[in-house]
């Protein structure tokens, strides 16, 4: 499935294991390049950032390389953004996980442990798509302590069921976060990153959530 | 609702698989690459290799086989055999493989559950506890069975749940290679105890082995190896029996 796309610049804040994200870009024809320059962030037509580790680490990791800036300027001037996993937990103000570390603060709200049930959550779980829109409901791959809790429920374009129900994927103008791994999610996930994929492209004026 | 994961095990020697594995029209019966795709598109939640070489000087061949398998299939898989230090789990991590699986190496050197945890996370830690009944208990075996610890299972998942382990890979020796059904015992006193999740493995065979290991042994995940490869069932006839019992299972 050869596509006609822009090159998606996959976030490396030196914690992560991108080999996932790659093998299914690639598989899906989809040309990538992997950066830690914040100018090569900021100068990205589509963005990709995996998260892995504590939120901790991860945001000490993003100021040390000046990412963090970097991410918020890209989602401000409309680069579509896909987060994945903790790269979706990084886009919001706090978490649990790492008290008094701010998150990118670009969403509102806050990332919080699951309280019941064997933790991480670990294996597939449905997600359930609200409204009709581009988002399909399914099973997705799921590895997760923590979840985020979003302050206004218009963003939460799907939700999943653990115990309770949490936020599983986010919508906001350009940017796009999602708690399971696409990559990992067999057909289910590779036809997410496809829609992604080919869903508008920055318009280089538009402004973000 | 969470569902429960139904994972095959693929046997590899010398990054090969061996064992039967009945798949009409394979190229290459022997490519874990092109096996893993057949039971990833047949609806496997996850997989396993396992590298049974006897040979150390392996590793090389490991990782190619993990680079291939990546870059065929789109569901999780963990590499488990032969990983002994932080170096060989980075390099297994970084070839592709979400998860790797430590057993005799654990036992030897607990430290390096909580290092592989530190540095990679606890998500891509599998702790696989081969236990075979002693009395009213189970004990822990190495070596590929041949050696007792005199461990006590229950007590040696705690310690490494507490040490960073993210899943148990719990094998029943009593029950491995049987088709007698899965020791639903020692996979309920072991998932009752811990917070993590446990696969369950040895034992599997009837449809109904697979059912009652879920629903009477409270396994979060059942490893099966042989009623695969011998095409008893297929993964898809699995899971239609065990949605037909009301186990939640991704369809």
């Amino acid at each position: 499935m050869q596509m006609e796309s822009e090159t998606v610049v996959i976030i490396d804040y030196g914690a992560g294991n991108l080999a996932s994200v790659q093998n299914a870009l690639d598989k899906l024809g989809a040309k990538w390049s992997v950066s830690s320059n914040p100018a090569e962030i900021r100068a990205a037509k589509r963005i990709i950032f995996p998260g892995v580790g504590s939120f901790g680490s991860m945001m000490e990791r993003l100021r040390e390389r000046k990412l963090d800036a970097a991410i918020r300027d890209a989602i401000a001037s409309g680069t579509p953004f896909l987060g994945i996993c903790l790269g979706m937990q990084a886009l919001f103000e706090s978490s649990e996980e790492s008290p008094g570390v701010k998150g990118l603060g670009v969403l509102e709200g806050e990332v919080v442990k699951f309280q019941k049930g064997k933790v991480p959550q670990v294996g597939w779980n449905e997600v359930k798509a609200r409204g009709n829109g581009a988002l399909k409901s399914g099973y997705f791959y799921f590895v997760n302590s923590y979840y985020c809790r979003p302050k206004e429920q218009k963003i939460v374009a799907a939700t999943t069921d653990y115990f309770g129900e949490f936020a599983s994927v986010v919508s906001a103008a350009n940017v796009m976060a999602v708690q399971y791994h696409p990559e990992k999610s067999g057909r289910a996930g590779m036809e997410f990153l496809q829609r992604w994929l080919e869903g508008p492209v920055a318009d280089g004026g538009s402004s973000s959530c | 609702m969470l569902t429960k994961r139904i994972i095959p095990c693929l046997d590899v020697n010398a990054g090969r698989v061996v064992k039967g594995v009945n798949f009409i029209q394979l190229r290459d019966a022997g490519d874990p690459a092109e096996l893993g795709r057949r039971y990833s598109e047949e609806g496997a939640d996850e997989l396993v290799f396992l590298d049974i070489t006897a040979s150390s000087d392996n590793r090389q061949t490991v990782r190619d086989m993990v680079r291939n398998v990546a870059r065929e299939i789109f569901i999780p898989f963990t590499v488990g055999g032969g990983i002994r230090t932080v170096q060989d789990v980075q390099a297994i991590l970084r070839a592709g493989a979400d998860k790797v699986s430590l057993n005799t190496a654990a036992v030897e050197n607990p430290k390096l559950v909580e290092q592989v945890a530190q540095e990679f996370g606890k998500q891509c830690v599998v702790v696989a506890i081969d236990a075979k009944r002693n009395g009213k208990s189970w004990n822990v075996f190495v070596k590929g069975g041949r050696q007792d610890t005199g461990l006590d299972a229950l007590a040696w998942a705690e310690q490494v749940q507490e040490l960073g382990a993210g899943e148990i890979l719990l094998t029943s020796m009593d029950r491995d290679g049987t088709r007698a059904g899965y020791d639903l015992e020692l996979t309920r006193a072991v998932s009752g105890r811990l917070n993590i999740p446990v696969i369950a493995s040895g034992g599997a065979g009837s449809l109904e082995s697979l059912a009652d290991v879920f629903s009477r042994g409270n396994a979060d995940a059942a490893l099966a190896a042989s009623i695969f490869h011998d095409k008893n069932y297929s993964v898809q006839d699995v899971k239609r029996y065990l949605q037909e019992k009301g186990i939640a299972v991704r369809m």
